[in-house]
């Protein structure tokens, strides 16, 4: 079964702003010129808030907030962030793999940006919305 | 530099307790657009059994990855921090965090290996609360580029 899609818009201030709210205040995540020196194409989201917006995703489709019961993914590509008022967007879409007899409901999460995969291997696993 | 495959295994002394507060959830919770009740209001948390305030899923991320520059620090294991990136990261918990839990974090190496040039470094951090009860295992595994 297809879940159905959310789609968000990252810009720029999203990113200061979860910069201040994890502490991850990596260089790469707000500076062009850090960034570019490392050799990447521009600002890039930080892959914790690429998976926090996911897991975002997932909690709404769970529809309880503490619905996660294990969640894991690989960051395969940077998601990079122009500095503009219209940013990027990320796409997640996912498909329930299997419903065990536990009442956990495993998802296959797929998130894109630029028609891109930036997340691979995503799953979620979750408790059924009481 | 190759890691050192002799630290698979090793597990680092306990961290300082992190107090999770009511109003970093509520600030995590909006940087990433959460808006659902229970990541905000302890009422509606309460109404739903908890004790209080719901963290979202990687919340626990920002305890973690303090907890881990214990490794990634450690002279010993040389990780070079500026070639340093973040390959894959899962969360399996045994409940979810509250605003009030007090968390330690023991951290192991479950693995190292060098491949094609890259070092390839993956963390457990076992999350639990000062009392002992566990709260939510978290995996990470690092990648340190190579010289090109």
């Amino acid at each position: 079964m297809e879940l159905p899609a959310q789609t968000f818009r990252v810009t720029r201030a999203d990113l200061v702003r979860y910069a201040g709210a994890s502490g991850d205040f990596n260089p790469i995540h707000w500076s062009d010129r850090v960034a570019t020196k490392v050799g990447l194409p521009g600002v890039i989201a930080h892959g914790m808030f690429t998976m926090a917006l996911v897991g975002r995703a997932v909690t709404e489709w769970a529809g309880s907030a503490d619905a996660v019961v294990e969640y894991g993914v690989r960051f395969t590509r940077p998601v990079v962030v122009p500095d503009d008022d219209q940013g990027t967007e990320i796409e997640v879409t996912a498909r329930v793999r299997e419903v065990t007899e536990d009442g956990l409901t495993r998802l296959e999460v797929t998130a894109t940006c630029l028609g891109e995969k930036v997340l691979s291997q995503a799953r979620a696993t979750i408790r059924t919305a009481r | 530099m190759p890691l050192d495959p002799s630290f698979v295994g090793r597990t680092y002394p306990p961290t300082a307790p992190y107090q999770v507060g009511r109003e970093k959830i509520r600030e995590f919770a909006g940087a990433i657009g959460a808006t659902d009740p229970a990541h905000h209001d302890p009422e509606a948390a309460r109404a739903l059994g908890h004790p209080d305030v719901v963290a979202p899923p990687t919340f626990p991320v920002i305890v973690t990855m303090a907890a881990s520059s214990q490794i990634i620090e450690d002279p010993a294991l040389g990780v070079d921090y500026s070639r340093l990136v973040h390959g894959d990261q899962r969360f399996a918990y045994t409940r979810p965090v509250f605003a009030g839990d007090e968390l330690v974090c023991t951290n192991t190496i479950e693995d190292v290996s060098t491949r094609g040039g890259h070092g390839f470094l993956t963390t457990r951090t076992d999350v639990s609360t000062v009392g002992g009860e566990p709260v939510v295992a978290v995996w990470a595994r690092y990648v340190i580029r190579g010289e090109a």
